[in-house]
C-alpha cells in the first residue's frame, strides 16, 4: 500500500481538467518518470506556479468540484504519483480520473463543500498538511498549530484497490 | 419493472459483483490506440503477463499522431505494431488503413447493439450510438481488459433525454449536443448514462448519432446511448447479413436492447429542438455555449474540420455545400482531416476534396492530430480556432490557444467570413 498525507497544494477552482494536469503533447513519453517536470503546466490560477516550491513539496492536492474532467489519460494520476502526490481531495471527481487513481492504488477522496470550505480557509497557511488514514476513512487537517479531523466515504471496492496496491494483480488473480 | 439499455447490457455481461454496487462486466471488444496502450503493454511485459484474452476481440489502430512526427511517437507506434503482430491481432490498422478510432471502428462494423466496449480514450462513449455500453477508461483498466476481457464499473444511473421536433435549417446533431451540455453542465451526467430518445434522434443518421454520443463525456457521462432501430440495422447490414435471415430478423434481435417503456430513470429531460439555432462555445469549457447569432464579433485564425466528433462523410458534405465556389477569408487558414481513409476516398470521388482545396483548405490524412494539439494544426499562443472537435479546454490545441466548438456548417461559414459566422445564410 502507498503512503498518504503531507503538505497540501490548494487548487481553488472547479472543473480542473486533465489537459491542465498534463498537456496532451507530453503523452508521447513512454515512462511515468518522464512526465515529472510537466505537472499542472497549463493550469492558470492566481498565485499558482506549477514549478514553485508549494507544488514540489505537496503530497496532497485539495480542489473543488468535477476534478479531473476531460481526457481518460492515466498520465494525470501518474504525474501526481511521480511528484509524490498520492491523494486528491475534492468535492467531486470525473469518473475516469477517480477510477484511474484507485486503479493505481492512490486515493481520490470526496468531501462535502462545507468541509472543503474549512480546509480551504487554511490555504494561506504555509504549514498546512493533511494526514490520511484509509483504513479508518478519516483525514486530519493540521495548520497553524490546530488540527481538525474529517470522516470520508470510499466504496469498499476502491478501498480494496488501495489496500491491494492496484487493479491489475487483483483482477489477474480473480478472473 | 422495466430496464434501461445500460441495465440490460450490465445484466447480460455480469461476471462478478465483488462488492455491492461494483459490477465486473465481460467485454465484447477492447479498442486500443498508440497513446494509452503502449504503457499498458510495457507494464504487462514487466509483470510477465504479456498475454491477450482474445485476439479477435481486440482492435487496434495508430491514430493520434500518424504518420509519426518524431522518435517518441514512432516508438509508441512501434510498440503497438509489434504487440499486434506478436499476439496475431488481425484487426490492426496501420498507415494507409488507419483513421480516427471512433470513426474507423464503427465503419468496420466492430460495434453492435448490446455490446460492452472499452478503450483508453474518453470519447469511447461515441459507440453508444449503436445501442452499446461504451466507456472510456484509463490505462490500468485497459491493461486488465486486454489481459482478462473484463472491466469493473459502478452501475451507472441513467438520464433519459427525450428529444423532439424537426431540426431547423443549419442546425445539426452537434448543435443538439452542445445545447444539452450547456443545459446540464460539464458534470451534469457524471457517473450517468445519457440515453437519447425521441423523434429527432430517430430521424438522425448513424453519423449524427455518433456525433451526439461522442460528446456525452463533455457532460461527464459514462456512455451516450441511442436506441437500436432500422437505421442501425441498415448501417450494420453489410457486416451482419450472414448472421440474420433478413433485416427484420436483425431488427428483432437488436431491439431486445431497447429500453423498456416502463424503465426507471433518475431524470427525464425534454429537449425541443424546434427553436434551436447554430451554436458555438465561447469559453474554455464545453458547457459555455451561445447561439452564434448572440455572440460578439469573434475573429478566428484557423478553421479545423475533422475529429471523432465531426470528421465523417456527412460532415464533409455539409461543409462542402457551404464552401462550394467560395474562398477562405484571407485572414484564416483551413485544415480538413477526414476521419478515415474510406471517408477521404469517398470525399474525393464525390468531388468534395476539390471543393475544400479550391476554397483554400489544406487536406491532411486522417489523424487525431490537431484536436489535442499534438500535430497537423497546433495553435500559437493567442490564436483562435473555429473547430468541429469536442474540447475547448485552455491550451487544448496548443499552449495559449483558444478553441471554439461548433458544427461543420458553422465552421464552414466561419471559414468564409474569418470570424464565427451563422451558416444559415449560406444554405
Amino acid at each position: 500500500m502507498k503512503t498518504f498525507g503531507g503538505p497540501v497544494l490548494f487548487l481553488d477552482r472547479s472543473d480542473i481538467n486533465t489537459d491542465e494536469i498534463i498537456p496532451a503533447k507530453y503523452l508521447t513519453e513512454i515512462t511515468k518518470e518522464d512526465l515529472k517536470p510537466y505537472i499542472l503546466e497549463d493550469l492558470k490560477l492566481p498565485g499558482f506556479d506549477p514549478k514553485g516550491p508549494k507544488t514540489k513539496a505537496a503530497r496532497v492536492v485539495v480542489s473543488r468540484a468535477n476534478f479531473g474532467c476531460g481526457s481518460s489519460r492515466e498520465h494525470a494520476p501518474w504525474v501526481f504519483e511521480v511528484n509524490g502526490i498520492t491523494a486528491v481531495i475534492a468535492e467531486s471527481f470525473a469518473r475516469i480520473f477517480r477510477q484511474n487513481m484507485f486503479n493505481c492504488g492512490m486515493a481520490a477522496i470526496e468531501l462535502p463543500k462545507a468541509d472543503l470550505d474549512l480546509i480551504f480557509s487554511h490555504a494561506g497557511d504555509d504549514d498546512a498538511a493533511i494526514g490520511i488514514d484509509i483504513e479508518a476513512q478519516t483525514l486530519t487537517m493540521s495548520a497553524g498549530g490546530k488540527q481538525k479531523t474529517f470522516g470520508f466515504q470510499i466504496s469498499p471496492f476502491d478501498k480494496a484497490l488501495v489496500l491491494a496496491g492496484g487493479w491489475v494483480d487483483y483482477a489477474d488473480k480473480k478472473y | 419493472m422495466g430496464k434501461t439499455t445500460a441495465e440490460k447490457i450490465f445484466e447480460a455481461h455480469l461476471v462478478d459483483e465483488p462488492f455491492p454496487g461494483t459490477k465486473v462486466l465481460k467485454l465484447d471488444v477492447v479498442l486500443c490506440h498508440e497513446i494509452t496502450t503502449p504503457i499498458a503493454i510495457d507494464d504487462l511485459i514487466r509483470r510477465n503477463k504479456d498475454r491477450v484474452f482474445d485476439p479477435s476481440r481486440i482492435k487496434a489502430v495508430i491514430d493520434h499522431v500518424t504518420p509519426s512526427k518524431d522518435t517518441k511517437t514512432a516508438t509508441q507506434a512501434k510498440i503497438l505494431r509489434d504487440w499486434a503482430r506478436r499476439h496475431a491481432i488481425k484487426d490492426f490498422f496501420d498507415i494507409g488503413a488507419n483513421g480516427v478510432c471512433h470513426a474507423l471502428f464503427p465503419e468496420k462494423g466492430f460495434i453492435r447493439p448490446g455490446y460492452t466496449v472499452i478503450m483508453g480514450d474518453s470519447h469511447t462513449c461515441t459507440h453508444g450510438a449503436f445501442g452499446a455500453f461504451a466507456a472510456g477508461i484509463g490505462t490500468t483498466d485497459l491493461e486488465v481488459g486486454i489481459l482478462k476481457g473484463v472491466c469493473a464499473f459502478r452501475q451507472p444511473k441513467t438520464i433519459k433525454f427525450n428529444v423532439t421536433g424537426t431540426l431547423p435549417k443549419g442546425v445539426y446533431a452537434k448543435d443538439v449536443i452542445l445545447h444539452i451540455i450547456g443545459r446540464i453542465g460539464v458534470n451534469g451526467a457524471t457517473d450517468r448514462v445519457m440515453e437519447f430518445h425521441g423523434e429527432t434522434i430517430d430521424a438522425m443518421s448513424m453519423e449524427s448519432r455518433m456525433t451526439l454520443c461522442n460528446m456525452a463525456i463533455e457532460a461527464g457521462g459514462t456512455s451516450g446511448i441511442c436506441q437500436p432501430d432500422a437505421t442501425t440495422v441498415e448501417y450494420l447490414w453489410p457486416f451482419v447479413s450472414g448472421e440474420f435471415a433478413s433485416k427484420e430478423a436483425a431488427l428483432a434481435e437488436y431491439s431486445k436492447w431497447r429500453a423498456d417503456g416502463d424503465a426507471e430513470y433518475e431524470q427525464v429531460i425534454d429537449i425541443d429542438v424546434t427553436a434551436l439555432q447554430p451554436i458555438s462555445t465561447f469559453g474554455y469549457k464545453p458547457d459555455q455555449v451561445k447561439f452564434v447569432a448572440d455572440l460578439p464579433d469573434t475573429p478566428v485564425d484557423q478553421i479545423y474540420l475533422g475529429s471523432c466528433t465531426n470528421g465523417r462523410l456527412e460532415d464533409l458534405r455539409i461543409a462542402a455545400r457551404i464552401l462550394k465556389g467560395r474562398k477562405l477569408a484571407p485572414t484564416v487558414r483551413g485544415i480538413l482531416s477526414p476521419a478515415t481513409p474510406k471517408i477521404q476516398q469517398e470525399a474525393m470521388h464525390e468531388g468534395l476534396i476539390d471543393i475544400f482545396m479550391e476554397a483554400g483548405f489544406c487536406v491532411t490524412n486522417p489523424t487525431c492530430g490537431a484536436c489535442l494539439g499534438m500535430s497537423n494544426g497546433v495553435l500559437a499562443e493567442g490564436e483562435v480556432c473555429a473547430s468541429t472537435t469536442n474540447r475547448n479546454f485552455m491550451g487544448r490545441m496548443g499552449k495559449g490557444g483558444m478553441v471554439h466548438l461548433m458544427s461543420p456548417a458553422t465552421a464552414a461559414a466561419s471559414a468564409i467570413e474569418g470570424k464565427i459566422a451563422d451558416p444559415r445564410k449560406y444554405l
